[in-house]
């Protein structure tokens, strides 16, 4: 399992990571080796083995459907890096 | 020699405060002065909230005054800088939240402040919990009270060195491989991890969000208990809190342990372990056969690849729960000039090297065309590991092994090789695959006088027999009577 710094580059944009050339060549290293130590998973038979996403005996746990207070819209925002109007502030999504 | 008053357990400090030896804010007092003289070479604290604790100590002596007697009434604690504190910064030892200031509070910590918590400060964190040292925060490196050119561990490494070094009676932590357990083991205190479900993770900043749990660092079981009893329960804020009710916890210390069944885990006592590790853990196990335990040989098959589940696992929903970091709502925002370049400037300078590797390794995991071959893979694996203590735990009470293969290693040993910082963590990261509870006791101490740990895990919800099983050897030794003496600096 070798990770090519394209590869690297494509999973970088998928989680929207801006990562320097250095950074790229690094990763391909560590990751690939991080894979192929997993790659001992692959010998372990699972054919008849159900997932555990989630380790609870808990499904649809209902809450009573009354409404209670949320966060004030000033509280909400006070972390903003931009903000206007009561709403957060972003640079246009759309070209003219 | 008198105690003094940084030096007392909860239990002791309690006691003092309700015959009216001293006061709230003489125990805060102290407690800060403690911080003063020892913090600027422990660093365990990120912020320190003096002014706030000063206040709340007012407050509990007015309380206690009127004739309450609250479970923490005007006890001094430290938390983990991952739990939000409405007012106080919460940085997750990130720069991305470098000046994150939080609209409401963890249930976890709520429950303590409404029980008479005075709270000291946030503690130092591996960036958002991801690491087994603290050299992966942001801001500076946490030491080791017992040597401060070694870590100690991670990821709650500020913490275990807050309590080890009696900067705090006792901190919050967070445990999603370890977390806990660690960095108790590391700096010879005691570490809980309550079962997944146990605790509300409401207002914990999620990393794994099927491994996080709530956890404590203390200076012994008794106290481990008594904030276990107050913050865990169902949240109707956190579906994944169990709705079964909460005992007493300081009822379980019974101190008997006869005829109760632990397992060694053959999986656990192999080579690679430090032999003075493996020596302490059997010598342990010893005292308690001594008491009345049973020992059985278990085995726990799967063992060998929890390190592998756990790293595909945690950083698959790793990388989920951080897209919420887009410079847009909070945090760190680069200010670029389109959205989709200011996402990727803003979360490729806000993170540091570790938690961008994990992003990374989760995206990949999850990506098409791997999906099936490595997340969905590690899910089934999983399963056998939770089989593994399941029929385990039909034939003993409680496990005993080693928390970590060795005793605290020096700064930057590990620093430049993420899979051998990850092999610290093969003994504790199974349970949290699992979901039980385990925990972290003091049983020795290696030649170069580092502190190493028992670990006892237990079921699903088994809180109480595992604080039972610790407490009782505990008792039986003396080991959480030594305490590290960190050089003291006079303001």
């Amino acid at each position: 399992m070798h990770l090519t710094i394209d590869e690297v580059r494509h999973v970088a944009e998928l989680a929207r990571l801006r990562l320097s050339e250095a950074e790229l060549t690094l990763y391909a290293g560590q990751l690939s080796a991080i894979l192929e130590y997993a790659e001992r998973l692959q010998q372990v038979d699972t054919s008849h083995v159900p997932p555990t996403p989630y380790v609870l005996p808990l499904s649809n746990v209902m809450a009573p459907d009354t409404p209670t207070p949320s966060l004030d819209n000033a509280v909400a925002l006070r972390n903003a890096p931009d903000q206007a109007d009561g709403f957060f502030r972003v640079r246009a999504i759309f070209e003219e | 020699m008198r105690q003094a008053l940084y030096e007392l357990t909860i239990h002791e400090a309690l006691a003092g405060m309700r015959a009216g030896d001293f006061t709230a804010v003489e125990l805060t007092q102290a407690l800060i002065e403690r911080i003063t003289q020892v913090d600027s070479q422990v660093k365990a604290y990120l912020t320190l909230t003096v002014e706030l604790a000063l206040a709340q100590a007012e407050a509990a002596d007015a309380r206690r005054a009127a004739g309450d007697d609250a479970p923490l009434l005007g006890v001094p604690l430290a938390i983990k800088d991952v739990l939000c504190t409405e007012g106080v910064r919460t940085t997750c030892g990130s720069r991305i939240l470098e000046n994150f200031v939080p609209p409401y509070t963890a249930t976890a910590v709520q429950r303590l402040a409404d029980a008479g918590m005075v709270m000291l400060g946030k503690t130092n964190t591996d960036e958002f919990a991801m690491g087994s040292s603290t050299e992966n925060s942001a801001y500076f490196t946490t030491r080791n009270p017992w040597d401060l050119t070694r870590v100690p561990g991670g990821s709650s490494g500020g913490s275990s060195a807050a309590v080890a070094a009696q900067e705090a009676l006792a901190a919050l932590g967070t445990d999603t491989g370890g977390s806990v357990r660690l960095p108790a083991s590391y700096c010879g205190v005691v570490g809980l991890k309550p079962s997944y479900g146990r605790v509300s993770r409401y207002g914990l900043v999620a990393y794994g969000s099927s491994l996080d749990q709530i956890g404590v660092l203390a200076k012994d079981v008794r106290d481990a208990a008594l904030i276990l009893t107050v913050m865990a329960g169902h949240d109707p804020q956190d579906s994944t809190t169990m709705p079964t009710p909460v005992p007493d916890y300081g009822q379980a210390l019974t101190g008997d342990v006869r005829g109760l069944r632990i397992g060694l885990p053959q999986e656990y006592f192999i080579a690679g372990v430090q032999p003075e590790v493996a020596t302490a853990v059997h010598a342990a196990i010893d005292t308690l056969a001594a008491l009345g335990a049973e020992v059985v040989p278990i085995s726990l098959p799967n063992t060998d690849k929890a390190l592998p589940v756990y790293y595909l696992v945690a950083t698959a929903e790793a990388s989920a729960n951080l897209a919420r970091f887009d410079g847009v709502r909070y945090g760190y925002s680069a200010g670029a000039d389109s959205i989709q370049e200011n996402y990727r400037m803003s979360r490729g300078q806000g993170f540091g090297a570790e938690v961008k590797r994990r992003i990374m390794l989760g995206a990949y995991a999850l990506s098409a065309g791997y999906y099936d071959a490595y997340y969905l893979k590690a899910q089934q694996v999983r399963t056998l590991i939770k089989q593994d203590f399941e029929r385990a735990f039909e034939q003993v009470d409680v496990i005993a092994c080693p928390v970590a293969p060795t005793t605290a290693f020096r700064i930057g040993e590990k620093a430049d090789d993420p899979l051998a910082m990850y092999l610290s963590d093969v003994f504790t990261i199974t349970l949290n695959l699992a979901g039980m509870c385990g925990i972290s006791v003091p049983c020795g101490f290696d030649h170069a006088g580092l502190p190493i740990g028992l670990q006892i895990m237990g079921p699903h919800l088994g809180e109480a027999v595992v604080l039972r099983t610790a407490h009782a050897y505990e008792q039986a030794t003396a080991w959480h009577k030594r305490w590290p003496q960190p050089p003291i600096v006079e303001a």
